[in-house]
C-alpha cells in the first residue's frame, strides 16, 4: 500500500484530486446549463409541423446519439479548429460538445414525455382557448416534467463519469490527477479514490432527484 | 345563434360526416343520439375546431368560422374569437391534473381572457358552489370522483362565458351513481336558459331536457325536432329498442 498507510501522501492525493474535481465539477454544470434548454429547443424543433425546421434537427440527434461522444469532442477541439482557421479552449470546446450531445439526448427524452401525455390535455387547452405556446408551457411542460424525472437522472448520472473522457484531449479533472498519481506511483489507489468521488457525486445527484421527485409528488397523473 | 350547413368529414376516405346541417337558437338544449359510430362526437369537435371539416359552413352568433366555398377557415384572430363562444365538455373531463380545482378553473380565464386573479377566482368559487364543490376548491382532480370531476369540468367550461356549451357524452365514463349528479347540474343549466349541445345515450335524460332531438345515422341527421316526434320516428324506435336506456 502506498496511500492508504501514509496519512501525508493521502492528503497530497486528496488536494490534488479536489482541483481535478473542481475541473470535472466545472464540466459537469457547464454541460447541464446548456444541455437542459437547449434539449429543449431541439425537442421542440423535433416536433414541429414544419419538415425543415424537424428533419436538421433529427440528422443531429441521429449523429450526436450514433457517434461516440469521444469523436464529437475531438471533431470540434481539432477539426473545427482547422476548417473555421479559429482555436478553442479545451473547456470550452468540451462544453460545445458535451451540451451539444447531451441535448440531443434530453431532446429524446423531453418529447417522450410530452408525446406521453393524453392529447385530451391539449384538446382541453384548445377549447379554452389557449394558445400552442399556452398550452404547451401552461398545461403540458409542467407535466412532463414529472414524466421525465428518472430518464433524465439516468443522463445526469452518465453524465457525471463522461466527465473523464475529457482526458482524452489533455484535459486535468479528476480521472487524470487519479490516473497521472497512480503511474507515477505504481499504485492503483489512486484511481480507487476517485472511484469514491464519483461514487459520492452520484450518490448526491440521485439524492437531489429524489428530493425533486417528491416535491412533484403533489399530483398524480 | 348557431348554423351549421352541409358538413362534410372523412378520414381516409371514410365518410363520417355526410352533408349535416344544424342550427340552435339561443336558449336551446338540442340532444344528438344515435348508434356509436353514426359520427356524433365527429360533429361536435368539428363545432369546436378540434377536427377541420372538408366542406361546409359554420356560423357562431353572426361570425362565420367557417365557409369553405368562401375562403375556408376564418383568419387565426377571427376563428380565436369564435371558439371561444363556444364551450366544450369532454366525455372524460380532461381536467388537467398538475392544477387544483380553483386553478383548473382560473387559468384559461386568466391567460385566455385576461381577467384579474380576484375576478377569476370569484368567478370560479360562484361556479363551484353553482356545481355543489366549493369544498373541493384546493383539492387536485385524482382526488376528485369521476362525476365530481366532470362538474369541475363542467365549470371550468363555463368559466369563460360561452355562448353555446357542447357536452360529448358527459356521464358514459361514468357510474349510474354519479351520473345523477352531472345530469342535474346540466338540467340547472338548461332550466337557466343555457344554449347546449348535448351528444348523450342517456334517452330519458334526452327525452327530458332536450327542446330537439336529433337521431344521427352514418354520418346523417336521420330525424330531428321534440323529443315526442322524433322519439316515435321509425328509425329512432329501432336504436331506441337495442339501446339500453338508463332512465333516471
Ligand atoms: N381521428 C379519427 N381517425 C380515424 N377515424 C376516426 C377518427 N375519429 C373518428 N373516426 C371514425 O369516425 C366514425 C365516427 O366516429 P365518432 O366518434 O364521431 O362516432 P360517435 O357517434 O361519437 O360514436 P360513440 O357513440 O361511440 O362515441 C367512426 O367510424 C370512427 O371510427
Ligand atoms: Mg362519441
Amino acid at each position: 500500500m502506498k496511500y492508504f498507510d501514509n496519512p501525508e501522501r493521502m492528503v497530497l492525493l486528496l488536494r490534488q484530486m479536489l482541483d481535478g474535481l473542481g475541473v470535472t465539477m466545472t464540466l459537469f454544470a457547464l454541460t447541464l446549463v446548456i444541455s437542459l434548454p437547449l434539449g429543449l429547443v431541439f425537442a421542440l424543433l423535433r416536433m414541429s409541423k414544419l419538415k425543415v425546421l424537424r428533419f436538421p434537427v433529427w440528422l443531429l440527434i441521429l449523429i450526436m446519439r450514433g457517434t461516440p461522444l469521444i469523436l464529437q469532442v475531438f471533431t470540434v477541439y481539432f477539426i473545427l479548429p482547422q476548417i473555421f482557421g479559429m482555436s478553442f479552449e479545451r473547456m470550452t470546446a468540451v462544453v460545445i460538445s458535451f451540451g451539444i450531445n447531451y441535448a440531443a439526448y434530453f431532446a429524446e427524452i423531453y418529447r417522450a414525455g410530452v408525446e406521453g401525455i393524453p392529447q385530451g390535455q391539449r384538446e382541453a387547452a384548445h377549447v379554452l382557448g389557449m394558445s400552442r405556446a399556452q398550452a404547451f408551457f401552461r398545461i403540458l411542460l409542467p407535466q412532463m416534467i414529472k414524466r421525465i424525472m428518472l430518464p433524465v437522472s439516468n443522463e445526469v448520472i452518465t453524465l457525471v463519469k463522461d466527465t473523464a473522457l475529457v482526458t482524452a484531449i489533455g484535459m486535468v479533472e479528476l480521472y487524470r490527477v487519479a490516473r497521472n498519481a497512480a503511474s507515477a506511483s505504481g499504485s492503483l489507489e489512486p484511481l480507487f479514490v476517485a472511484g469514491i468521488f464519483y461514487l459520492i457525486l452520484n450518490t448526491l445527484v440521485t439524492a437531489a432527484f429524489d428530493a425533486m421527485g417528491r416535491r412533484l409528488d403533489y399530483y398524480k397523473g | 345563434m348557431l348554423q351549421a350547413n352541409n358538413l362534410e368529414k372523412s378520414f381516409d376516405a371514410l365518410g363520417v360526416l355526410r352533408r349535416v346541417s344544424l342550427h340552435v337558437e339561443k336558449g336551446e338544449v338540442v340532444a344528438i343520439i344515435g348508434r356509436s359510430g353514426s359520427g356524433k362526437s365527429t360533429l361536435l369537435r368539428c363545432l369546436n375546431h378540434l377536427e377541420k371539416v372538408d366542406a361546409g359552413y359554420i356560423r357562431v352568433d353572426g361570425d362565420v368560422m367557417v365557409d369553405t366555398e368562401n375562403g375556408g377557415y376564418a383568419p387565426r384572430d377571427k376563428l380565436h374569437a369564435i371558439c371561444l363562444k363556444m364551450g366544450y365538455v369532454f366525455q372524460n373531463f380532461n381536467l388537467f391534473p398538475h392544477f387544483s380545482v380553483l386553478r383548473n378553473l382560473t387559468e384559461a380565464q386568466r391567460c385566455v381572457l385576461k381577467r384579474p386573479k380576484e375576478e377569476a377566482e370569484a368567478r370560479a368559487e360562484a361556479l363551484l358552489e353553482k356545481v355543489g364543490l366549493s369544498d373541493k376548491r384546493d383539492q387536485y382532480p385524482y382526488q376528485l370522483s369521476g362525476g365530481q370531476q366532470q362538474r369541475v369540468a363542467i365549470a371550468r367550461a363555463l368559466a369563460l362565458d360561452p355562448m353555446i356549451l357542447c357536452f360529448d357524452e358527459p356521464t358514459s365514463a361514468l357510474d349510474p351513481l354519479l351520473t345523477k349528479d352531472v345530469l342535474t347540474v346540466i338540467r340547472d343549466l338548461a332550466r337557466d336558459n343555457n344554449t347546449m349541445i348535448v351528444v348523450t345515450h342517456e334517452m330519458a335524460f334526452a327525452r327530458e331536457v332536450a327542446d330537439r332531438v336529433m337521431y344521427m345515422e352514418d354520418g346523417r341527421i336521420l330525424a330531428q325536432g321534440t323529443p315526442q316526434e322524433v322519439f316515435s320516428e321509425q328509425a329512432v324506435r329501432a336504436f331506441t329498442a337495442v339501446a339500453p336506456d338508463q332512465a333516471l
